[in-house]
């Protein structure tokens, strides 16, 4: 065993034309039934963009859709399914497990210093399961639809003719494919540190999906038995949800969010993870509060399990049910503002390289802010009458979810795009995608915070001729969301014909995963790491001559 | 210590490569090769046996979706819970109670046969376990079926031709959290089953012994946590308070 000395840009160690997991083996069952983690992750990576492309182009046709008054495209029946579908895509098959799934698997296992995660043929049963929650999407698409919005509200998602079974069967899969996730990493992160690597060496992305397992396998089974009851329901007619049997339908919310509150979590903490090793990567710094930090992602995984009411504020509970549940949620932001100002202390007199991943970082800055404090004002009872199921609440959730964690999604894709391929895009390019995704997304959403407090009502079909302007300037930032993407799906697309090839260390990082060839061999490192040093130390990093 | 693969010259399946440690295993048995990417057998079992714990989890968790929703109605309509408690067959549902408990007993007795390297009674022990489990859906299946010859099956179908439920109201929910439950639980039950029967047929070619039984345990684990399960079942439906 030789201690881990970081290279920063030789690529000494590196035999040119050693064989990496890319090319160490071919054809279609080597990777249909791979075991290797960085491969179920570029087969996650593909499948997840893959959806949010889908997502994004219902969204669009909303966008369009919505464009005039009375509705541009659908029928309203239509645009009930085109929402719900465009919700069920971005949340259960892009969101969820985009950042644990796709990064994670790649990341995760090679920050460890590890050569696999714990369970290698689980996680290639997580991926199948979420395939198989794929087709049945599909299917439902093809048996009718679905129409109930993504949140399956009984007694509605009880009485639609649209396929609601299956769509349910198929996040039921999914669920139990995030499960399995979850629970590959906790182990992996228990079991498979390398040597030296403590727990409090451990990089930041390492704490955000740690934490982000525990909700994963917490939570998501709750989602699994109100999916599974959802079906009992149509089925045979349980009656558990269905008022007309003496069921009560706000038990099925109470369900719900149960997991879907804890879930918005799962979306949101890698995210958070991505950010702190993008920051510290590309600031040459040490994450600010290293320990805040990480703490603050258990913190924020413990309180999410006890803020689910405060979906229902106008649903029917107790006052004092109303009244804990709006605390607690005020209480939740304290870990998430800990991180932000940790963030910005993290950037403070750093050595800040305006790279992409940094771009990306610092939009999500931005954005979470905003997106964090409109979700304060939610979280007042009084308040959250007024902006109940408004666009106030589809802005504030594009803030976080959109905004937030699929910004810092690309912006890990863009961190580790040079570690994964070995390949590097043009950054002028990708820059210019960057800032049309910024201006695009405030365009699209800073209309909807507007026009959801003066009361516009979101889901409709139609709406009233004084919401125009608004809604046209959305439709506009969608547009010019939908050409930063574009642009983005092109230069990516193109840098893997190796025009440019990738450093060992393109950035310069101390995490283990930088201490690999990229593309990283088969089993991740040449010889097995020794971690002897605090995190983000970067004092061993050689400076560039 | 092995020395680190050599990166390329081998098939992508983990399978390929042979470099793992070896657990020497007494005659007559086939020694197993540990996954190659833990250092020891030691640190491959605690990691599976932590996957296992963090499985069973998931499980209690979601049974914990439908326990609680039995507790909510039975807060709402507790006289429907009681009259429907009193139309279910106590005594078969305490004699599955004493099957499953005899079935944990045997299954840990067939944890203990592995660790000592006891083949033939490990076997034996499993294989006894799996006919509790057989013994269990047979008592099942005859409890359902008088609940069938009543009409008290689930709601759409739900008939109840005898009134036994007639007082009461919304008669037909207990019977869907009973179906419901009992229905999810015997499938956990065929699972454990069939898991087993796959031990067994791994404990035939000699694959556990002393160093190496993690399947028996995990398998066992999720047996006892199905028995657990009814546990918790039987006072819930045939024993209403
Ligand atoms: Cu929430």
């Amino acid at each position: 065993m030789t201690t881990y000395v970081p290279v920063a840009e030789t690529e000494a160690r590196q035999e040119p034309g050693a064989p990496h997991y890319l090319n160490v083996t071919h054809g279609f069952r080597s990777w249909a039934l791979t075991l290797d983690h960085k491969r179920i992750g570029l087969m996650y990576l593909i499948g997840t963009v893959a959806s949010f492309l889908i997502g994004g182009l219902l969204a669009l046709l909303i966008r369009v859709h919505l464009w005039k008054p009375e509705g541009a495209i659908f029928d309203p029946e239509l645009y009930n399914q085109v929402f719900t579908l465009h919700g069920v895509f971005m949340v259960f098959f892009f969101i969820i497990p985009a950042i644990p799934a796709a990064l994670g698997n790649f990341v995760l296992p090679m920050m460890l210093g590890a050569k696999d995660v714990a369970l290698p043929r689980l996680n290639l049963a997580s991926f199948y399961l979420w395939l198989c929650g794929l087709v049945l999407a599909t299917i439902a698409i093809i048996f009718g639809g679905v129409d109930t919005g993504w949140t399956f509200y009984t007694p509605y998602s009880i009485q639609t003719p649209t396929a609601v079974i299956w769509m349910g069967l198929g996040i039921f899969m999914v669920g139990f494919s995030s499960i399995f996730t979850g629970l590959n990493f906790v182990v992996t992160t228990h079991k498979l540190r390398a040597p030296g690597l403590t727990w409090f060496r451990m990089p930041l992305f390492i704490w955000a999906v740690y934490s982000t397992s525990l909700l994963q396998i917490l939570a998501t089974p709750v989602l699994g038995i109100t999916l599974l009851l959802l079906v009992f329901e149509r089925v045979y007619g349980i009656g558990i949800f269905d008022p007309k049997m003496g069921g009560d339908p706000v038990l099925f919310q109470h369900f719900f969010w149960f997991y879907s509150h804890p879930a918005v979590y799962i979306m949101i903490l890698p995210a958070m993870g991505v950010i702190s090793e993008v920051i510290s990567v590309h600031c040459r710094k040490p994450v600010f509060g290293y320990r805040m930090v990480a703490f603050s992602s258990l913190a924020i995984a413990v309180i999410s399990f006890l803020v689910w009411g405060h979906h229902m504020f106008t649903s029917g509970q107790s006052e004092w049910a109303m009244m804990a549940f709006s605390f607690l949620t005020f209480f939740v932001g304290i870990p998430s503002a800990i991180k932000e100002f940790n963030w910005v202390a993290t950037v403070w007199q750093g050595s800040v390289a305006l790279t992409t991943p940094m771009l990306y970082a610092l939009v999500f800055l931005i954005i979470f802010a905003i997106g964090g404090l409109t979700g304060i004002f939610l979280a007042t009872l009084s308040v959250n009458i007024h902006l109940h199921m408004t666009y106030y609440v589809v802005a504030h959730f594009h803030y976080v979810m959109m905004g937030s964690t699929a910004i810092a999604f690309f912006a890990g894709v863009h961190h580790w795009w040079p570690k994964m391929f070995g390949v590097m895009y043009s950054e002028a390019w990708a820059k210019l995608s960057c800032l049309l995704i910024f201006v695009g997304f405030n365009l699209t959403f800073l209309p909807q915070f507007i026009m959801g407090s003066q009361g516009q009502i979101r889901r409709y079909a139609t709406y009233l001729e004084r919401w125009t302007p608004y809604h046209q300037a959305s439709t506009v930032g969608a547009v010019i969301l939908g050409v930063g993407f574009a642009i983005m799906v092109a230069y990516l697309l193109h840098s893997l014909l190796g025009v440019r090839k990738a450093r060992r260390n393109e950035w310069g990082g101390v995490t283990l995963e930088w201490d690999s060839p990229s593309p990283p061999p088969l089993e991740n490192f040449e010889r097995p790491p020794v971690v002897t040093r605090e995190v983000y130390d970067y004092s061993v990093l050689n400076p560039k001559s | 210590m092995h020395t680190p693969q050599e990166a390329g010259g081998h098939g992508a399946g983990h399978d390929a490569h042979h470099h793992g440690v070896v657990v020497p295993a007494p005659p007559g048995f086939v020694p197993h090769v540990v996954a190659h990417h833990f250092d020891t057998a030691e640190a491959e079992f605690s990691a599976d046996k932590l996957a296992m714990w963090l499985f069973l989890a998931t499980e209690v968790l979601l049974f914990g979706g439908l326990f609680a929703a039995y507790f909510y109605y039975h807060g709402v309509y507790p006289e429907t819970f009681k009259v429907g408690g009193h139309q279910l067959n106590w005594r078969l549902g305490a004699l599955n109670t004493l099957i499953l408990l005899f079935s944990s007993y045997t299954m840990a007795m067939g944890v203990r046969a592995a660790q000592l390297s006891q083949k033939a009674l490990m076997q034996k022990m499993l294989g006894i376990t799996v006919l509790c489990g057989l013994g269990f859906l047979v008592v099942k299946y005859f409890e359902y079926a008088a609940k069938v010859s009543h009409g008290l099956v689930p709601a759409r179908w739900f008939s109840d031709h005898d009134h036994v439920m007639a007082g009461v109201e919304n008669g037909h929910l207990f019977f869907n959290f009973y179906w419901t439950m009992t229905a999810i639980h015997g499938l956990h039950v065929l699972i454990g089953m069939l898991l087993i029967l796959w031990v067994m047929k791994g404990g035939a070619k000699g694959r556990f012994y002393g160093g190496y039984y993690l399947p028996v345990d995990l398998v066992g684990l999720y047996w006892h946590l199905v028995d657990l399960i009814w546990i918790f079942l039987f006072p819930l439906l045939y024993l209403v308070p």
